[in-house]
């Protein structure tokens, strides 16, 4: 089972990453496609220090890889992570697919 | 088929359900509005939900539980944040402990809903914003239809798990 790849701590990473509004968008951003933290800390009107902690956070839950090219830091998203959100996504539809299914039963009786 | 489209956004955490009915928007809207109706639908078969409280308006609460195959129950609140009859519905979603005092560690997800009229029929698009994934799983949790029971059985190992750390 996927879960039993997470330990305690590596789950409490993972929360914590996932609950903060700027790091989420900086997980939607490097999902599909490289940035390096410069280029992030223009994004957000933070400093770069409160930047590269928001990028230590993700990638302390394994949601970011970080590379060293040049002067520049290199973050990625990290895709095992994001699976997991997907799956929990994919069990939500399942749940709204049935119940749209039964609100059209209910409206189907008259 | 009802279901026109989903859109799951796992970098996001959001969930963007459309669905069209053979009713009108003033029907669709009843089955929101009205608490019986409501729980005839809002549980799945094997857990079906009671609505105890139900203000539905602006800044209104509601309480409710579901009850599982064994008697088990599993508990809800709405705060509703936004109405506009009979259009637009925006409710916060959240768990509630066994008193139905909501358990605000749990985090709520913000559900937006909207009906638009399509020549006498209703289009429905729902969409869902999560707080964090922990939140996620005890959203599938309370949702789970017997035919996830494997995908239930991991996150209750999850849960488990977290729960010792």
């Amino acid at each position: 089972m996927v879960v039993d790849q997470f330990s305690d701590a590596e789950l409490d990473r993972l929360f914590q990453a996932f609950a903060d509004t700027t790091r989420r968008d900086i997980m939607r951003r490097v999902a599909v496609g490289e940035y390096s933290v410069t280029g992030l800390a223009a994004l957000y009107a933070m400093s770069f220090a409160a930047v590269q902690k928001h990028v230590a956070v993700l990638e302390r839950a394994s949601l970011v890889t970080k590379e060293k090219r040049g002067r520049e830091q290199i973050v990625r998203g990290n895709h095992e992570g994001l699976e997991k959100a997907r799956r929990l996504l994919d069990e939500y539809e399942a749940i709204w697919r049935q119940r749209v299914a039964r609100m059209a039963d209910i409206l189907a009786e008259e | 088929m009802t279901v026109i489209s989903s859109t799951k956004n796992p970098e996001a955490l959001s969930f963007i359900l459309v669905a069209e009915f053979d009713a009108d928007v003033k029907r669709v809207w009843q089955i929101w509005e009205d608490p019986r109706q409501l729980e005839r639908w809002w549980g799945p078969p094997t857990w079906p939900a009671t609505f105890s409280q139900y203000e539905f308006t602006p800044g209104g609460e509601a309480s409710y539980y579901m009850t599982g195959p064994e008697g088990e129950k599993a508990g809800g609140w709405w705060r509703i944040t936004d109405i506009q009859a009979p259009n637009r519905l925006e409710f916060d979603d959240g768990f509630a402990d066994d008193n139905g005092a909501p358990v605000e560690a749990m985090g709520t997800a913000h559900a937006t809903v909207t009906l638009e009229d399509i020549g006498g029929r209703t289009r429905m698009t729902v969409q869902s914003v999560f707080e964090s994934e922990e939140q996620m799983n005890k959203m599938m949790e309370m949702g789970m239809e017997d035919g996830m029971k494997e995908a239930a059985g991991q996150i209750d190992a999850l849960l488990a798990e977290h729960s010792r750390a």
